[in-house]
């Protein structure tokens, strides 16, 4: 078991061109990094100064992240995590 | 890359975007996975109600997606008004921009200069604007 991550567009040349890849760990910062691990430079694309992308959207079983905690935010095996960037701008 | 729209949703994009002034409007246009088509326009709510912001709500972002999802969609056009400025992408539209496979459309509201049919589009990809044609079906 582990948790599946839904890649947007935008990111997937960082996933090899994969929609959907899989990661492990018990926090959102924990995938965070072990989707690093993988695929190098990405989690730079989420994270700045050890926050979240203030332009990054991310979701646990559809639920944003920044109810749940944050980089905190608790995830199991068999749960789904979702990437969108904002649709924003001036 | 030419967009080509249709005059009802072209008109249907400039009409709210008189309608939510003084806030800027935004929505997209969806087509089937893969065509390029711009056939279905959706209208989305500007979570952050502003003359110099929009930004689709984080819930209706993944909504839209999972509706785009099921139906072998994709985001063809997503579009959105300036107020009181050129139709052009400013730099926060272009540091926000993560659809590099979407048209960029950009109407303007402002009273003088502009044309009240003034309506471009865009390709944004990593950082770089390009203006493209926009063909208006009748």
């Amino acid at each position: 078991m582990s948790i599946e991550v839904r890649i947007p567009t935008i990111l997937r040349p960082y996933t090899k061109d994969q929609k959907n890849v899989e990661a492990t760990g018990a926090t959102l910062a924990d995938v965070i990094t072990n989707l690093d691990s993988q695929y190098a430079g990405l989690g730079e694309r989420l994270l700045e100064n050890g926050a979240l992308r203030r332009f990054i959207n991310i979701y646990v079983n559809d639920e944003d992240v920044r109810f749940l905690g944050g980089l905190q935010a608790p995830v199991k095996d068999g749960d789904s995590i979702t990437i969108l960037p904002a649709v924003a701008g001036g | 890359m030419t967009l080509e729209i249709s005059r009802a949703h072209a008109d249907a994009i400039l009409e709210q975007s008189r309608a939510e002034y003084p806030d800027e409007c935004c929505g997209v246009i969806l087509g089937p996975v893969g065509s390029g088509n711009a056939l279905r326009l959706k209208p989305m709510i500007n979570a952050a109600h502003s003359p110099t912001f929009y930004e689709f709500d984080p819930k209706d972002l993944l909504g839209l997606y999972r509706e785009v999802d099921d139906h072998d969609e994709e985001i063809v056009v997503i579009y959105h008004s300036h107020t009181e400025t050129e139709a052009y992408p400013s730099r926060t539209d272009i540091a926000y921009a993560g659809e590099p496979g979407a048209h960029y459309v950009l109407v303007s509201t402002r009273k003088q200069i502009a044309p009240s049919t003034e309506f471009r589009s865009f390709r944004i990809v990593d950082g770089a604007v390009t203006e493209e044609p926009v063909v208006i079906l009748d």
